[in-house]
């Protein structure tokens, strides 16, 4: 296995490197797991995400950016930036510096806010962020990283999203935050851009401000986690296939959904509990001595997947009017699922969450890997089973309150919207009416296309579709959900 | 009795009928025959004759009491019925009172900016749809309501006098300014469509004027030089549409022709040049 990384002809050498540091970590066991544990990992039914055996650093890191834009960094020496070239090159810097499961940074801040202050001559600061921009899409090779703009409107923000129209990039994903404040005109350069380039998405930042108790970060796919903070570890379920071990849905209700959350919740806590106590990260990092990062910010996510082929399969669901997304029976058995689950994560008071989530996991509706097969992202509705918008949305909705570290909904809507973008903020306001916390759109005429949270180039598949080398990790991921989970294949809304 | 509305069908979200995602309602019957109607099922009322009971696949059309009865239930849409009328009709009319509509509305008021009447030719409906606007209004007041017409009744008329109060803004087709085209391609006049154009322009409510481009048939510079003078003051929106023939009737389509981009880019360079802000080319 090492030597057939080594000599790989169809991954780079950044790959190479990554590969074979996943596979060291791989070759030892350090973790304790249950017997119960480890049966429910060889089916398949429990799975870490390749996060491999021995954690060392945190999955997800969501650095307080603002410490570094006001003091600099003693560690890397940089001075606090005064103007706008300084502040791309010192977050450039930075940003290399920020770890993450991917090797990669997931979150760099809220970037139209953190960049305004320098935002002088405009022509000047749009090149500096079309550099920043570029740098970031060839450096950080991985579009799970993820930037923020809003809810206010900035000069900043309004330049990013037309330099994100003009490149075309799948890095980094963006996310505006969206409130009553969010101006009109800002809403609908988004839109626009989305419809270029399937970013930014849509966060109703009521209900992750609520959750979050103020400043928040969207990271990685759609993750909301606290600035400052972030996840130790994700760790999730397959519904879908977990629904098969059981003899009815009170018997998965009562026991199966019970035993196997116990598993996840113990196993979440193991996980954590070595990168606190064992790995060093928390005491050696400079992002935590600089004060960019709190360990009483972090918690563990506990996520999951297949809820429709859950629901279906405990119903014995196979007409469209019995399934998920479609019979009130099917919707309400599976509020009940999330419901559940929440309370039991709520109920489990762990040394390995931090204070500022009253030492709780979060639940997390997770949006699959490439090799899922028949296991739709999270609470969605399978792809090809969509109904009608409205219905949709509404449908979805009552999900949202249970995941406050992610969920949402993805839609991709004709050409003609081009001419009528404030047709989709209209949507989108509606949606967040429904308390729907996260809306993803982009058009079927896009290259930047959205796979299931992450974002990938259509001619870069196409590229690795005749065994060529490409640059991002995440195309070959793309590639996998396209093939395995039609990820590629959402309905079309028109008119 | 309460008002009724004969309504050919609904679109719950709609974004090429006014400003933001609206609720399109299309109403039945038109008082044009226009060559390249694109729905023309939406032209008469059902004669009940029953010529569509037999073509319907799933049994989804019965005859009862000398009516048509239509059951939606069973009805597959593959519109065969529509097809097999020699009438311009439909036999799938829902006939609404205006609460049924309300209710409809409710489920999607937080999702859209508001409701536009279409049809056919809305305005033939002229007492329900204003009684239907003065409900949204009363319990909705910040959705809109916008009228789409083909501008073939005289809106200055006592009798649209309510319709106009409580329309926000209407969408006005000028299909020809020549009148023998005008009056070859739509089987009317174009005098009182003109009249409506300056009406609705001098009363603020003209949102947009549309006009459909067919290559050789008409003189598209004529209409879109007149029409772009007229309204180029106000905020109103001119919209080029190009001929399509998707929907149009078989026995028509020989006569139709579509044009080329460039006519339509041309098109809207005269508009621009005679200062209308707002052009869009669909």
């Amino acid at each position: 296995m090492i030597l057939e990384t080594i000599k790989s002809q169809k991954i780079t050498f950044e790959q190479k490197v990554v590969a074979l540091a996943r596979l060291a970590e791989g070759s030892i066991e350090v973790l304790n797991k249950s017997e119960a544990l480890k049966k429910y990992i060889e089916d398949g039914i429990i799975c870490d995400l390749f996060e491999g055996n021995a954690p060392y650093r945190p999955r997800y890191i969501v650095p307080d950016y603002d410490i570094f834009m006001e003091q600099g960094s003693k560690f890397l020496n940089i001075d606090k930036p005064t103007n706008i070239w300084e502040a791309v090159h010192g977050l450039l810097i930075l940003y290399k510096h920020v770890p993450s499961i991917t090797t990669m940074p997931v979150y760099l801040g809220n970037i139209d806010y953190l960049l305004e202050p320098f935002i002088k001559d405009e022509d000047e600061a749009y090149l500096a962020i079309k550099l920043f921009l570029k740098h970031i899409d060839s450096t950080i090779t991985d579009s799970f990283c993820h930037a923020n703009i809003g809810p206010k409107e900035t000069k900043a923000g309004l330049l990013i999203l037309k330099a994100m129209r003009e490149l075309e990039l799948p890095t980094p994903n963006l996310t505006i935050k969206y409130t009553e404040e969010t101006t009109g005109r800002i809403s609908v350069e988004a839109i626009k851009t989305a419809l270029v380039t399937a970013k930014p998405s849509f966060a109703n930042d009521k209900i992750f401000r609520d959750d979050f108790k103020g400043e928040y970060g969207i990271v990685s796919c759609y993750n909301g986690l606290k600035v400052g903070g972030g996840a130790n570890t994700l760790v999730r379920v397959r519904l879908g296939a977990l629904s098969k071990l059981a003899q009815s849905k009170e018997d998965f209700l009562i026991r199966v959904l019970p035993e196997v959350s116990k598993e996840m919740l113990d196993y979440i806590d193991e996980r954590s509990r070595f990168i606190i106590e064992e790995s060093g990260f928390y005491e050696s990092s400079f992002l935590i001595k600089e004060g960019l990062l709190e360990k009483e910010k972090f918690t563990g996510l506990f996520g999951f997947v297949g809820l429709a082929e859950c629901v279906n399969n405990l119903l014995g669901a196979t007409e469209k009017k019995e399934r998920f997304g479609y019979s009130d029976d099917a919707n309400a058995l599976a509020l009940e699922i999330v419901s559940t689950m929440h309370k039991i994560i709520a109920n489990h008071k762990t040394q390995y969450a931090g204070e500022f989530f009253e030492n709780t996991h979060l639940l997390h509706s997770q949006v699959g890997i490439d090799t899922d097969r028949n296991e739709s992202p999270g609470c969605r509705i399978p792809v090809g089973e969509e109904p009608e918008i409205f219905e949709h949305i509404m449908k979805s909705a009552p999900f949202h309150q249970y995941c406050p570290s992610g969920i949402g909904d993805i839609f991709v809507f004709d050409e003609t919207y081009k001419s009528n973008p404030e047709a989709i903020l209209d949507i989108i306001k509606g949606a967040f009416e429904t308390n729907l916390r996260f809306f993803s759109l982009y058009s079927d005429t896009c290259d930047v296309v959205r796979v299931t949270g992450y974002l990938v180039k259509k001619s870069e598949i196409e590229k690795l579709d005749k065994g060529e080398q490409v640059l991002r990790d995440t195309t070959i991921l793309g590639k996998g959900a396209r093939d395995n989970a039609k990820a590629l294949g959402r309905k079309l809304r028109s008119e | 009795m309460s008002l009724k509305g004969k309504v050919n069908k609904i679109i719950k979200f709609s974004n090429v009928d006014g400003p933001g995602n609206r609720m399109a309602i299309f109403f039945q019957k038109c008082n044009f025959n226009c060559e390249y109607c694109h729905n023309p099922e939406t032209i008469n009322l059902c004669k009940n004759c029953g010529l569509c009971i037999e073509g319907c696949p799933t049994k989804a059309l019965n005859l009862k009491e000398k009516k048509i009865e239509w059951n939606e239930e069973l009805c597959c849409e593959c519109d065969k019925c529509t097809k097999i009328c020699p009438h311009n009709s439909s036999p799938k009319i829902y006939s609404y009172t205006i609460d049924d509509l309300l209710e409809k509305i409710e489920k999607v008021k937080p999702f859209i900016k508001g409701i536009t009447v279409s049809g056919g030719e809305s305005t033939l409906q002229a007492d329900f749809i204003a009684e239907l606007f003065i409900q949204v209004k009363k319990k909705w007041p910040k959705l809109t309501c916008f009228v789409d017409t083909n501008g073939g009744v005289n809106l200055k008329d006592e009798k649209y006098k309510k319709l106009v109060e409580n329309t926000d803004f209407f969408m006005l087709d000028i299909k020809a300014w020549d009148k023998v085209e005008h009056l070859n391609i739509t089987g009317k006049d174009v005098d009182t469509v003109i009249e409506n154009l300056y009406f609705l322009r001098d009363i603020n409510k003209l949102f947009e004027v549309r006009s459909v481009i067919v290559s050789e048939r008409i003189n598209n510079r004529l209409t879109v030089e007149h029409v772009s003078r007229i309204i180029s003051e106000k905020e109103t929106r001119y919209k080029i549409i190009k001929y399509r023939n998707y929907g149009v009737r078989e026995n028509m389509k020989s006569n139709l022709f579509s044009p080329t981009d460039q006519e339509l880019k041309e098109l809207e360079e005269i508009a621009k040049e005679n200062g209308v802000k707002n052009t869009l080319i669909i």
